[in-house]
């Protein structure tokens, strides 16, 4: 094991530079995107649930957290309910790990 | 001329049950019932001499060189034309066979140059041999007779010619054209004296319909039909088997070889995916590795504006590292990533998605595959089980009915479309699903039984409107569903298809496709037989590409059409190695053989073999690294073997986060459209200059072999070790069978494979395993993957690009048989001779009403952006859609498209863009800028004078 990879340096500055010209709209396309495809599901449970499981298995934690900061400060900002309920659910846990075992989505 | 390292045994191999013996000249044989005497004689190393029989083709019979003597039997019958039976007793020898042979070859003689010495197939002429073997040694008939010898040499196609002063007639060419190709160019024109070989009708082969995929060539036993490569070079003197690196079909080939210079590549008969057929890529359009084009030495500069300096390796890497590290240092771990390709090897993918978890310490890593196959990957994930096609090639030869949807495979995947098309002419059945009217639709001999004429970007109205008509008229293979599938799922998903607005009656608006044909293709599928579904990026291009792999995987598991020979879901790949890099775990969430890198027990299995802590969160697919960009969140990227600028949608979109960041390394063989924004270039090396693996569309991993050494002194994958070896995270390959043996140990669908054994059996099917010792041609027999398989509901959500006043048409791209992807490789060889430009194709109707005239230029507006095309006035488009091809970066396709995307994979929406298209008299905007920065590119290029590849 190498001590000067380049990853062990700096998670201290990770967080650095997430401050961009900051648009989220391509993230809510994208949410809104993956809540038309669970929102055919017949039970409203299974449609949040698999939008969240998505979202938590493919989309970086700094995606996530910045559609959430853009619910925060920008009321349902164009983001569909089902989505919306998932990204909710998603930041309530903040260590959430997406469920890569469960074959569903 | 055949492979100089091939034996040919003289006629087809015959697969039965049954064996016979016989005798052949006192020796007892016993082959399989249906082998001809001839392949019997062969397999027991009696030669029988043969001019127009070869192995590769069915008996012919019309050379009479093969006569033999058969115990009961009246005459002399032809050994290639004449089945074994049991106790026959065979002579090949004697004096009567022996004064008839030289008979043969004597008039053969009589009109057939004297040349041999200067004669490009001296030494592996079959004409020549057998003027040898049957002891020719006087030609009594003179050459003062009518003859043809001054017949004129047809030098029309690039690559080979044809001579025809040297040709027997013995229609070995004509045969190849029709059995093997399937394309019927060549024929045998008049009768007696005056035949001759004609491509079409009397003209020359470039103007003929004629693909040159060259098995003309191969089966010709005289110089008549001659690689111009060949005739140039002369003769090769060893030959190496490697895979092709063209498309998914993954051809194996031998490359015969006059010390590193390759003479011709010619198909392995004994290739699992190709037995012994090409393409005009695979053969013949190798010129690109040493064009003078290839950059051979590494070259840094600070900022896109300044001039290319050539510096030595050391320095190339070690700047490239130290501004990774900077960038890191400044922005953040997650600021950096990598990008590999489907055009690199298993172990240079690998090695690449192992230095950016391991040596860049996130999970930024992606691939290809994400803007073409990786709704495919999903799909079928999430309802069979694994990410992959479900049968090998072959099976296709046990279909009944075959429905290609979204692909084009005359032109995509040829090789693979001359076996589906040999099928077809045995009586299987064909429903194409496609907007365009492309060849399969009607070939010679070959016509669709229903061409399903959808809008772009309604596949999955159909799909469900298709799953309609199976639920509702009671076409469910109910015990296989019963036995094999999650019952709730399918109830649920049944419920789903038989409401009536899923019917092909309530849909008609919305794909129109008429209802009939659609509950015509749904019974054929369903009840046809063994039904086998064929799609490619047709399927996976759209915003609901993951929902249409799921559509397809539905249809194919209620008509019980999964888990035996003959069936499956089959997707056609585009390149030759997207199957493996997905395998080997590019996708920012997944470690290899498709693990996400949250699960924990995987983590722990590729931390302790890799010596360190790794990420449990996913990583930035490539369309996020552009937006992340934007954001000046992503400064550094290493790019391998792929050309984002020019092959990924919305072009002004992509090179705006390019030109946003600070550190861009791309490892190619060419200053590619990507490498035009790039700061460190490292050149690459070509599939001839390595050692790896690809895998095929089938699951099918075969080997690539060094034939010559890197231009550039590494290869890929040494290069990559040379990187992380730099940033701090040491790599010690010494060959890249290391890094498969590491592969193996940590993948449970690889752990029976390595070099040795690929070798050993030629190529293998994964997953090859303890339970698969030899791989695994058909998936999910007995069980899915996944255990029971999953009905999932595919709702149809109308793609967001929607046609209005101001962009009425749908534009939807494509392929074209002799120009590959970005055509960063054919584009720098002779294929230019068939396609010199993308061309944008137009309904008569459409272009009428704009005034627009076959090769008039048209400006194609998007939401996106604009460019400008020449028409191609043509019915194969519908009116209100038009296509073109992306092959050419000057053509600007990927301007126009915009950035939707599939909802789970954000694999973007190539296939459906509104656009306007108007007659125009120049470029557009954007063509005259592109042009511009080209130009000072290459003039900031040519400061670095002495990085270009000069042929020795």
């Amino acid at each position: 094991m190498s001590n000067d990879a380049v990853a062990g340096k700096d998670t201290a500055v990770a967080e650095h530079g997430s401050e961009g010209h900051g648009t989220s709209e391509h993230l809510v396309k994208m949410a809104n995107d993956i809540g038309h495809f669970f929102g055919a599901e017949p039970e409203r449970e299974d449609a949040i649930a698999g939008i969240a499981n998505h979202i938590a298995k493919f989309w970086t934690k700094r995606m996530r957290d910045k559609l959430t900061a853009h619910i925060k400060s920008d009321g349902d900002a164009g983001l569909d309910e089902l989505p919306r309920e998932a990204l909710r659910r998603l930041a309530a846990q903040p260590a959430a790990q997406p469920a890569a075992k469960q074959a569903a989505h | 001329m055949l492979s100089i390292a091939e034996k040919d045994l003289g006629t087809p191999k015959r697969e039965s049950a049954e064996l016979v013996t016989l005798t052949i000249d006192g020796q007892e044989v016993t082959v399989p019932a249906g082998t001809s005497v001839m392949r019997a004689a062969a397999l027991s190393d009696v030669k029988i001499p043969k001019l127009c029989a070869t192995e590769q083709l069915e008996a012919f019979g019309s050379c009479r060189l093969c006569l033999v003597q058969i115990e009961g039997m009246k005459g002399l019958p032809a050994s290639c034309t004449t089945p074994v039976a049991p106790g026959m007793k065979v002579t090949t020898q004697n004096k009567q066979l022996a004064d008839i042979r030289r008979g043969v070859m004597e008039l053969y003689i009589s009109d057939h140059p004297l040349d041999c010495l200067t004669c490009p197939a001296n030494g592996h002429c079959e004409l020549q041999d057998m003027a040898g073997v049957v002891g020719l040694r006087e030609v009594r008939y003179g050459y003062e007779g009518a003859n043809h010898l001054s017949a004129e040499k047809d030098t029309s196609n690039p690559y080979f010619t044809f001579d025809a002063s040297k040709c027997i007639v013995c229609s070995r060419c004509v045969r190849a054209c029709d059995e093997q190709q399937g394309t019927f160019a060549l024929t045998i024109q008049n009768r007696g004296f005056e035949s001759t070989v004609s491509a079409s009708q009397n003209v020359p082969f470039m103007d003929s319909e004629c693909v040159s995929c060259g098995a003309c060539v191969q089966a010709c036993p005289t110089a008549t039909l001659s690689e111009k490569s060949l005739i140039e070079n002369g003769q090769a003197e060893h030959s190496i088997t490697t895979t092709c690196a063209y498309c998914g079909v993954g051809c194996s080939f031998r490359a015969e070889m006059k010390g590193e210079e390759v003479v011709r590549m010619v198909p392995n008969m004994d290739g699992h995916a190709n037995h012994g057929h090409s393409c005009v890529k695979g053969r013949f359009a190798i010129g690109y590795a040493t064009h003078s084009d290839r950059i051979v030495k590494p070259m840094i500069r600070s900022k896109i504006t300044d001039p290319w300096r050539e510096v030595s390796w050391e320095e190339a890497i070690g700047y490239a590292a130290s501004e990774l590290k900077r960038i890191q240092a400044t922005y953040g771990r997650d600021s950096i990533g990598g990008i590999t390709s489907s055009r690199c090897t298993n172990e240079e993918t690998y090695l690449v998605q192992k230095l950016v978890r391991a040596g860049f310490g996130n999970n930024n890593v992606d691939t290809c595959a994400r803007v073409c196959h990786s709704p495919t990957g999903y799909g079928l994930k999430n309802t069979l089980g694994e990410s992959a096609g479900t049968q090998n090639f072959d099976s296709v030869m046990k279909a009944d009915v075959i429905f290609v949807i979204g692909a084009n495979p005359t032109d995509g995947h040829p090789v693979f479309a001359s076996q589906m098309k040999r099928r077809l002419r045995q009586g299987a059945k064909l429903i194409v699903a496609d907007p365009r009217r492309i060849d399969l639709v009607r070939t010679p001999h070959i016509e669709a039984e229903q061409h399903l004429k959808l809008r772009p970007g309604t596949n999955v109205a159909l799909i469900n409107s298709l799953a309609h008509v199976i639920v509702a008229e009671g076409l469910v293979k109910e015990d296989f569903v019963r036995a094999r599938c999650e019952m709730p799922s399918f109830e649920k998903w049944r419920n789903f298809v038989a409401q009536e607005r899923n019917s092909p009656e309530a849909m008609e608006a919305v794909t129109g496709v008429p209802a009939a044909d659609v509950r015509a293709a749904a019974r054929l599928y369903a009840t046809g037989g063994n039904g086998a579904i064929y799609y490619g990026l047709g399927v996976t291009e759209h915003s609901q590409g993951s929902t249409m792999v799921m559509g397809i995987a539905n249809l194919a598991m209620a008509t019980g059409n999964v888990g035996r020979e003959g069936v499956g879901v089959n997707p056609l790949r585009g390149q030759n190695n997207v199957q493996g890099s997905c395998d080997m775990g590019s996708f920012p969430h997944e470690f290899p053989g498709y693990r996400h890198v949250s699960d924990d027990s995987v983590r722990a299995l590729f931390e302790d073999a890799w010596g360190m802590k790794l990420l449990g969160e996913p990583g930035l697919r490539i369309p996020n690294m552009f937006e992340a960009a934007l954001d000046g969140e992503f400064k550094g990227l290493y790019i391998e073997g792929e050309d984002i600028a020019q092959s990924d949608p919305n072009t002004q979109h992509v090179t705006a986060a390019l030109t946003s960041m600070e550190c861009i390394i791309v490892q190619d063989l060419f200053l590619n459209e990507s490498a035009k924004f790039a700061h460190v270039f490292l050149p690459g090396s070509s599939f001839l200059e390595k050692d790896g693996t690809f895998t095929n569309a089938e699951r099918r991993i075969s080997p690539v072999r060094k034939v010559m050494k890197p231009k550039s002194g590494y290869a890929d994958w040494e290069i990559t070790q040379l990187l992380s070896n730099a940033v701090g995270y040491p790599m010690n390959y010494t060959h890249p069978s290391e890094i498969m043996d590491e592969i193996a140990r940590l993948t449970p669908t690889f752990t029976g494979v390595s070099f040795d054994r690929i070798d050993e059996l030629g190529s293998i099917q994964w997953p090859c395993n303890a339970e698969h010792p030899e791989g695994t041609p058909t998936m999910h027999i007995g069980e899915f993957v996944r255990g029971k398989g999953k009905f999932l509901v595919t709702e149809y959500v109308p793609t967001a690009e929607k046609v209005n006043a101001r962009y009425p048409l749908i534009l939807t791209t494509g392929r074209i048989l002799s120009q590959y992807n970005v055509g960063a490789q054919t584009r720098r060889t002779e294929n230019n001779a068939w396609h010199d430009e993308d061309r944008l194709e137009i309904h008569p109707q459409d272009a009428e009403d704009r005034g627009i005239a076959e090769g008039d230029w048209v400006g194609i507006e998007s939401r996106a952006g604009d460019t400008v095309l020449r028409a191609r006035v043509t019915e194969r488009v519908q009116p209100g859609v038009v296509y073109t091809t992306f092959h050419f970066p000057e053509s600007g396709a990927n301007v126009i498209t915009t950035d939707n995307s599939d909802w789970a994979t954000n694999c973007p929406e190539y296939k459906v863009t509104a656009v306007q298209a108007v007659r125009v008299s120049q470029p557009s905007e954007w063509q005259k800028r592109f042009r511009e920065f080209s130009e000072t590119q290459e003039t900031l290029l040519k400061s670095a004078a002495d990085v270009m590849f000069v042929a020795k």
